[in-house]
C-alpha cells in the first residue's frame, strides 16, 4: 500500500494523508493512496495544507498502517530517544 | 565581548523583516516550497525529519548571559523546552513552527544574534577555540581575527554562492582545541622568527563522505594580510571548484586533485594581484575589534589554593578544570553528557542556569565547545566550589571531559533527515555500560565520536573510537574505526571490519577497550596504543 506524508506548512508536523482532504499526525489514520498518490499530493501542496510531501511505500498491521522503512518508522513514531515527544511509541523501529 | 555597531545591528534588523514578509509570502501561498526553501536556508531553517529545525549561529562559540537566556527563552516559548548545542559551536531548536520563525528571529536580534549564514553554500559560522582569551598556553586571544572574519565573511557578496559549505577555524595556540586542520580552512597564529604576529594556512581539510587533513599551504602570513589571504583562497575555490557534482564540489577535493603545491601557486597568484588593487587589510578595524575582547576585572589577589576534601568534587576539578593564565583562576567545564543522556541536549531550565552561573562567577561568558559541551571561561577558583554545587544540583556537573563518556554524537535517524541510522541509542548504551567513573578514568582519554551517516557531523573519522551509522538493507549498521583525532595530532580513523548491530556496537567499544587496558603501557592513550600496536590485535578481538 501507498502511503502518502509530509509536514504541516504552519507547524512543520508530520502528517499522513486520511482521505479527501483530511491530514492526521497519526499513522494509524493514514489512507491508502493506491495509484493516485501524485495526483492527491499535487492538489493537496496547491491548497498548502501539506509541505515537502511524498508517497511512502507501507503495509497493513495489526497495529494498522506502517511504512516498510525505518526512517518513515522513525517519522511515524516521533524521536525514540524521547518518548515524552513521542507520537506513538508502540511502532516498532529496531530490527524491521 | 564583541558588541554590535550600527552597521552590524542594521543588517541583523534588516534580515529579520525581510524574512518575515518572505515568511507570509509563503503562508499565503505567494511563493512555493521550491522558491521559499532557499530563503529559508539563508535563515537557517531547515526542514527536519519531525519538524521545521533553526540553527542559530553562536560566532566561534563565544556568548554572554542575556544570550544565553535569549537560548532558554526561545527553547521555552517557541520549541518543546530545551536546545540542543552542536559541533559547530552553534544551537539547533527541533521544533520550530514556520510561523514563529519571524519572532525568533526578531528576539534573537535584540541581544546581538541570528540565524544567517547557518545553512547555504557560504561560508558558516568561524569556529574557534573555546579557551580563547583564557588558556595558559595560548599566544594571543584568537577572537579578534575570528570576529574580523566573521564580519569580513557576512553577506561577503563574492562567497554567498560557492560550490558548497565553507567552514573556517582560528586557534592561538600548539594544543588543538577546535579541530582545526579538519576545516576548510584552519589557521592557526604564530609569531615568526622576529617576533610578529602571523599565520599559518592550512587548507582543504574536512570530514564527511571524504575526509581530509588540510595540507600546510603557508606558514606564515603576516597578520594584516590575514584577510586577503583568506580572499585569495576563497577566490581560486570559487573559480575552479566544481558545481556539476556536490559530493566533489568542497574544497578539499580541489586541492585534492589539483595538488596542495599547485593550489598554492594558484592561490599566492591571486594573493599578489589582490595586493595591486589597492584594498587596504582593515587593520583599523581590527584594533577596533580587539578592543571588546580585554582581560576582565581579575582579582589580583585571587589564590590559588582549593580545599579538594570533598572528593567528589576534586575528582571534577580534576577532570572538568582546565589551567587558566590567570592566577587564582580556573576555566570550568560544563559537560551535557549525563550519563544517559542526550550528547549537547540541555533544557530551557538548564540553560537559565548556566547563565545565571556565568553572570555570577565568569564575568558574564560562556562558551560553546566543538564537544557539545559549555565553558565558563574565566572562574575564581574560590568559588569552583559552590559552582559546582549548583551544577551538581541541576544535573549538569558529569565529571567525564574527555573521557569516554564525553562523547559526541549527531542527532542521528532521531532527527536529522539525512541520516542512516540513530546515534543517540547508541551513545546513551555506550554511557550506561561504562556508567562508573572510576573505570572511565582508568581508560583515560578517550575521544568517542558517532555520527548517524556518512555526512561526519558527529565526527566519526576524528574519534579515537569512531562510529558510524549506516543502512544496511533497512536495517541500522554500526561501522567501528579506530584512531582518529580532531587534536594537534590529527588523524583519521581506520574501519575495523564488518560493522555491528545496536547491542554489538556496545559490545564492540567495550572490546576494544580491554584491548587498550591490556596492552597498553605507562602513559599511553587509547590512541597512543592503537597507533603503537596497529589495528591487528583489535582486530583479533572483534571478529576471531
Amino acid at each position: 500500500m501507498n502511503l502518502l506524508t509530509g509536514n504541516d506548512l504552519k507547524t512543520g508536523d508530520v502528517i499522513w494523508w486520511a482521505g479527501g482532504q483530511n491530514w492526521s499526525l497519526h499513522v494509524a489514520d493514514a489512507q491508502d493512496a493506491g495509484d493516485e498518490g501524485e495526483a492527491i499530493l499535487a492538489r493537496e501542496e496547491k491548497a498548502r495544507r501539506v509541505n515537502a510531501s511524498y508517497i511512502v511505500a507501507a503495509e497493513m498491521t495489526d497495529k494498522g498502517p506502517m511504512p516498510l522503512h525505518i526512517k518513515e518508522r522513525v517519522r511515524a513514531s516521533g524521536p525514540t530517544v524521547r518518548s515524552d515527544l513521542a507520537i506513538n511509541t508502540d511502532i516498532p523501529i529496531v530490527g524491521v | 565581548m564583541y558588541e554590535y555597531d550600527q552597521y552590524d545591528q542594521a543588517m541583523v534588523d534588516a534580515r529579520v523583516e525581510e524574512f518575515r514578509d518572505q515568511t507570509r509570502r509563503r503562508l499565503a501561498g505567494e511563493l512555493t516550497e521550491d522558491q521559499f526553501k532557499p530563503l529559508r536556508l539563508m535563515n537557517g531553517l531547515y526542514l527536519q525529519l519531525h519538524a521545521y529545525m533553526l540553527r542559530v549561529a553562536i560566532p566561534y562559540g563565544t556568548l554572554n548571559s542575556e544570550q544565553m537566556k535569549m537560548l532558554g527563552h526561545i527553547a521555552r516559548k517557541y520549541d518543546r523546552g530545551y536546545g540542543h548545542f552542536t559541533t559547530r559551536q552553534n544551537i539547533q531548536y527541533n521544533w520550530i513552527k514556520l510561523e514563529d520563525a519571524p519572532d525568533i528571529l526578531a528576539d534573537l536580534a535584540t541581544v546581538e544574534m541570528h540565524a544567517i549564514q547557518t545553512s547555504g553554500n557560504c561560508i558558516r559560522n568561524i569556529s574557534s577555540d573555546q579557551f580563547a582569551g583564557a588558556a595558559a598556553d595560548e599566544l594571543t586571544d584568537p577572537r579578534p581575527w575570528a570576529e574580523l572574519l566573521r564580519q569580513w565573511s557576512s553577506f561577503h557578496p563574492e562567497f554567498s554562492y560557492l560550490p558548497r559549505k565553507f567552514k573556517i577555524a582560528v586557534i592561538a595556540s600548539d594544543e588543538d582545541r577546535a579541530a582545526m586542520r579538519l576545516h576548510d580552512i584552519g589557521i592557526q597564529l604564530v609569531r615568526n622568527d622576529a617576533g610578529e604576529l602571523g599565520a599559518k594556512f592550512f587548507v582543504g581539510g574536512g570530514m564527511g563522505r571524504t575526509p581530509m587533513i588540510g595540507p600546510e599551504i603557508r606558514d606564515f602570513v603576516p597578520a594584516d594580510e590575514l584577510i586577503h589571504y583568506a580572499e585569495a583562497c576563497l577566490r581560486v575555490y570559487n573559480r575552479y571548484g566544481r558545481r556539476d557534482n556536490k559530493y566533489k564540489a568542497r574544497i578539499k577535493i580541489l586541492v585534492h586533485e589539483l595538488g596542495a603545491e599547485e593550489y598554492t601557486r594558484q592561490v599566492e597568484e591571486e594573493f599578489a594581484h589582490m595586493k595591486t588593487l589597492g584594498l587596504n587589510p582593515p587593520v583599523a578595524e581590527l584594533a577596533r575589534i580587539t578592543e571588546f575582547f580585554q582581560d576582565p576585572a581579575y582579582d589580583s589577589r585571587a589564590r590559588d589554593e582549593l580545599d579538594l576534601t570533598d572528593p567528589d568534587f576534586r575528582i571534577w576539578v580534576e577532570q572538568n578544570t582546565h589551567p587558566h593564565k590567570q592566577t587564582g583562576y580556573a576555566i570550568a567545564n560544563i559537560s551535557l553528557k549525563p550519563t544517559g543522556g542526550i550528547p549537547g541536549d540541555a533544557s530551557a531550565d538548564q540553560i537559565d542556569l548556566m547563565a545565571d552561573l556565568a553572570k555570577e562567577y565568569s564575568f558574564d561568558e560562556l562558551r560553546v565547545t566543538h564537544a557539545q559541551n559549555i565553558v565558563l571561561p574565566h572562574v575564581k577558583k574560590s568559588d569552583l566550589y559552590a559552582l559546582w554545587q549548583k551544577l551538581d544540583e541541576a544535573g549538569l556537573a558529569p565529571p567525564n571531559l574527555d573521557l569516554i563518556s564525553d562523547m559526541i554524537a549527531c542527532p542521528g535517524l532521531d532527527y536529522c533527515s539525512l541520516a542512516n541510522a540513530r546515534s543517540i541509542p547508541v551513545a546513551q548504551k555506550i554511557g550506561e555500560r561504562f556508567a562508573d567513573i572510576g573505570r572511565q578514568k582508568e581508560l583515560g582519554e578517550l575521544k568517542l565520536k558517532i555520527s548517524g551517516c556518512i555526512n561526519a557531523c558527529g565526527h566519526h573519522h576524528a574519534g579515537h573510537i569512531g562510529i558510524l551509522g549506516v543502512d544496511r538493507k533497512g536495517v541500522e549498521n554500526y561501522q567501528l574505526s579506530l584512531g582518529g583525532s580532531g587534536a594537534e595530532d590529527v588523524s583519521l580513523a581506520k574501519i575495523t571490519g564488518p560493522g555491528f548491530d545496536e547491542d554489538g556496537i556496545v559490545d564492540a567499544v567495550e572490546k576494544v577497550t580491554d584491548v587498550y587496558l591490556r596492552d597498553r603501557t605507562n602513559g599511553e592513550r587509547f590512541v597512543d596504543t592503537y597507533r603503537r600496536i596497529g589495528m591487528a590485535p583489535f582486530k583479533e578481538a572483534l571478529y576471531d
